[in-house]
């Protein structure tokens, strides 16, 4: 009798979701050099869905390859023949600027769960885009305010010349009130710093920021580790981040970087998603994993008040940002970029692991400079 | 500028340079000897790697790591060339392209298959780490200075292995004119593979000593490919020496650029948009230089033939 009334109160849930199905296309990068971080956001923002418990939201998940050319024929598709409802999924800011305005001028919501361009946080803001992520330029005008903080004077900084790289000297330069010894744009995609390096030895600075995400930041690290130059070095989460720390090693230990997450932010969010992510995963979470975590659950938190049908609605659902972040509080600006406390992280090792732990808070409940510029 | 820091970015420059001679090297032979476009050439280069951060990792010795390297990637290329390659030298270079390509692929996802898409971990070890003062006060890192003495002494090899030894001799005739030298008895096909093993050999032992001091990560090989195939453009399609010199050229050209196009913007805009300017054109300043030399002698510094 029991499993006969299961049997029908799962056919029932099945008959409605027929009719309610909301449909999620992820554009992500899941192979190739920049892939650790798009599995990451995949697998966090499959976690939160699993943990909902709703089989009423079917998820779309392609590999965009880390190519502009190719993310915009996957949101073509999913646009045009897989219907979609909402977008998310995009990790570099390039591939970004190629797919979002297109897709929210056609009607669709766009959430991201990491690019921040500054060009869509700004006057090319859009109301049916949200980021849950940051702005781009809001880790390093943190690691700009640290390095003041901590007392440098005269910082040499380097990014690759990408509208990210370009954002993150941008942000550093907006906080740090001290003089810059060097500004240099790499390769995106480098993998030899030698150069640079050897500038940087030459420059006088007191103080080396770098913006140089996945294993960009690998070589960069070991390189400067190797090469007998002695200055302290801040940077954003994005090569301290915990899926490639192992792969640094030492060379990566004490050095200061900027976050919006970490896992050892206390709350019971956050210790159920650390803790529920490393026994379903077997890995550490990363700010990735956590930025897809609080995108899927922002998406969950919006469908329980509206329909994605009703635009109007569901557009207010999702501004209130109503549902519990892996980062305590959150909540929206006017361009719907987050307004966030942004900590310093230390990297250290714990057993064998390395990782990061919270040293104080860089900027508090920070909003990004944009914001004064949209019009939405 | 100091001549310190001239000084030290010439040394980078060769450094690059020596490395991308291992990677060009294994790609002009078999292009030279075999007419054939191999572009999994950089997935050799990724399981060289691979191959030693794994058994760094598990050993803890460096040595034992390029070894492994070395005979991984030797298998691996004698593997795909019996299997895949031999069926493809009759064939038209697109065809080949294609098939190569698909190694890629296959490579690619295979290896993520079996490490995960995370970077591993391979390091320099201990005794060759840290930097050493040369004279005149640079400071230098040592192992940047051993990867620049194991390539000159892998080049000074390849020399003699090409032009004093039986095998090179059946190599340069075998790139002359393979059906005649089939006819006088020598084994070409296994000459073919020895040719294809030893340009893998190269590779893998180039990823894994650039893996020590870079992230050994999926896909690291397909950026270093574009450059050998440069290089070997440049250097004369066949030609050893034409590699070396093409690699050099490479190596110095990238680093020199963009270190001194920048500062040169600098004498006439502002320090922004002349760094902006001055780092696009040097990611350029290869491909000029590639344009330029082609302009001069259409088959390449030692090339013989188009």
């Amino acid at each position: 009798m029991k499993k006969l009334l299961m049997a029908t109160a799962a056919l029932a849930i099945g008959a409605t979701s027929a009719f309610a199905e909301t449909k999620i296309g992820m554009i992500t990068t899941l192979s190739g050099g920049g892939a650790g971080l798009g599995i990451d956001v995949r697998d966090g923002f499959m976690l939160a869905l699993a943990q909902s418990g709703r089989d009423d939201i079917e998820v779309v998940i392609e590999d965009d390859q880390r190519k502009p050319d190719i993310a915009v024929q996957l949101a073509d598709k999913m646009v045009q023949s897989e219907r979609v409802d909402i977008l998310t999924g995009i990790i570099w800011s390039n591939l970004a600027m190629a797919v979002i305005p297109s897709v929210t001028a056609q009607g669709k919501f766009y959430l991201s769960p990491n690019a921040g361009p500054s060009a869509l946080a700004g006057q090319g803001c859009h109301q049916n885009y949200f980021n849950v992520a940051w702005q781009n330029d809001n880790l390093h005008e943190a690691a700009g305010a640290y390095a003041t903080s901590a007392g440098y004077s005269n910082s040499f900084i380097l990014a690759p010349n990408y509208p990210a790289g370009q954002d993150a000297l941008t942000g550093y330069k907006r906080t740090f009130e001290g003089e810059l010894a060097g500004e240099v744009y790499t390769q995106l995609g480098q993998t030899d710093y030698a150069a640079e390096i050897a500038q940087i030895r030459a420059s006088g600075a007191d103080s080396v920021f770098f913006f140089l995400p996945g294993g960009m930041g690998i070589s960069f690290l070991k390189q400067y580790a190797d090469s007998g130059v002695d200055l302290p070095v801040v940077g954003p989460a994005f090569s301290f981040d915990q899926g490639i720390l192992q792969a640094v090693g030492d060379a990566a230990l004490g050095v200061v970087n900027t976050s919006q997450w970490n896992k050892d932010i206390d709350n019971p969010t956050n210790a159920a998603f650390v803790e529920s992510f490393q026994a379903e995963f077997g890995r550490l979470p990363s700010l990735y994993a956590s930025q897809g975590f609080d995108t899927a659950n922002l998406i969950l938190s919006a469908l329980e008040t509206a329909e994605v049908s009703d635009a109007d609605a569901f557009r207010e659902a999702l501004r209130a940002a109503d549902f519990d972040s892996t980062r305590g509080a959150f909540k929206f600006g006017p361009n719907h970029h987050p307004i966030q406390t942004i900590y310093a992280r230390e990297v250290i090792k714990e057993g064998d692991i390395f990782t990061n732990k919270i040293i104080g808070t860089a900027l508090e409940n920070h909003a990004d400079a944009y914001a004064a510029d949209c019009k939405m | 500028m100091s001549t310190l820091l001239i000084i030290e970015q010439v040394l980078n420059g060769l450094q690059f340079g020596v490395m991308l001679f291992l990677m060009a090297a294994g790609l002009t032979l078999i292009f030279g000897v075999m007419g054939l476009i191999n572009l999994a050439h950089g997935s050799l280069y990724m399981i060289g790697a691979f191959a030693a951060a794994a058994v760094a990792g598990a050993t803890g010795s460096f040595v034992l790591a390029l070894a492994a390297a070395l005979a991984v990637a030797a298998i691996a290329g004698a593997l795909i060339e019996i299997t895949v390659i031999r069926r493809l030298y009759g064939k038209a270079h697109l065809d080949q392209v294609l098939a190569t390509f698909a190694l890629i692929l296959i490579f690619s996802e295979g290896t993520r298959w079996l490490f995960g898409s995370f970077p591993l971990f391979l390091d320099i070890p201990d005794y060759l780490s840290g930097p050493v003062t040369l004279p005149g006060g640079i400071q230098y890192p040592l192992y940047r200075l051993t990867l620049i003495a194991v390539g000159l002494l892998v080049g000074l090899g390849l020399w003699v292995l090409i032009e004093r030894t039986r095998i090179g001799i059946q190599i340069r005739a075998g790139e002359n004119d393979r059906e005649m030298i089939a006819a006088l008895g020598v084994d070409i096909r296994l000459l073919y593979t020895l040719v294809f093993a030893i340009g893998a050999a190269l590779a893998g032992l180039a990823g894994a000593l650039v893996g020590a001091i870079q992230s050994v990560q999926v896909g690291m090989g397909e950026p270093v490919l574009i450059l050998a195939f440069v290089v070997i453009v440049i250097g004369g399609i066949g030609s050893i020496k034409g590699a070396f010199i093409g690699a050099l050229l490479v190596g110095l050209t990238d680093t020199l650029g963009g270190i001194f196009l920048p500062q040169f913007f600098k004498l006439f805009m502002e320090p922004g948009a002349a760094t902006q300017t001055g780092s696009a054109l040097a990611s350029m300043a290869i491909y000029i230089l590639m344009s330029l030399v082609l302009i001069w002698r259409p088959t390449g510094l030692f090339g013989a033939r188009a």
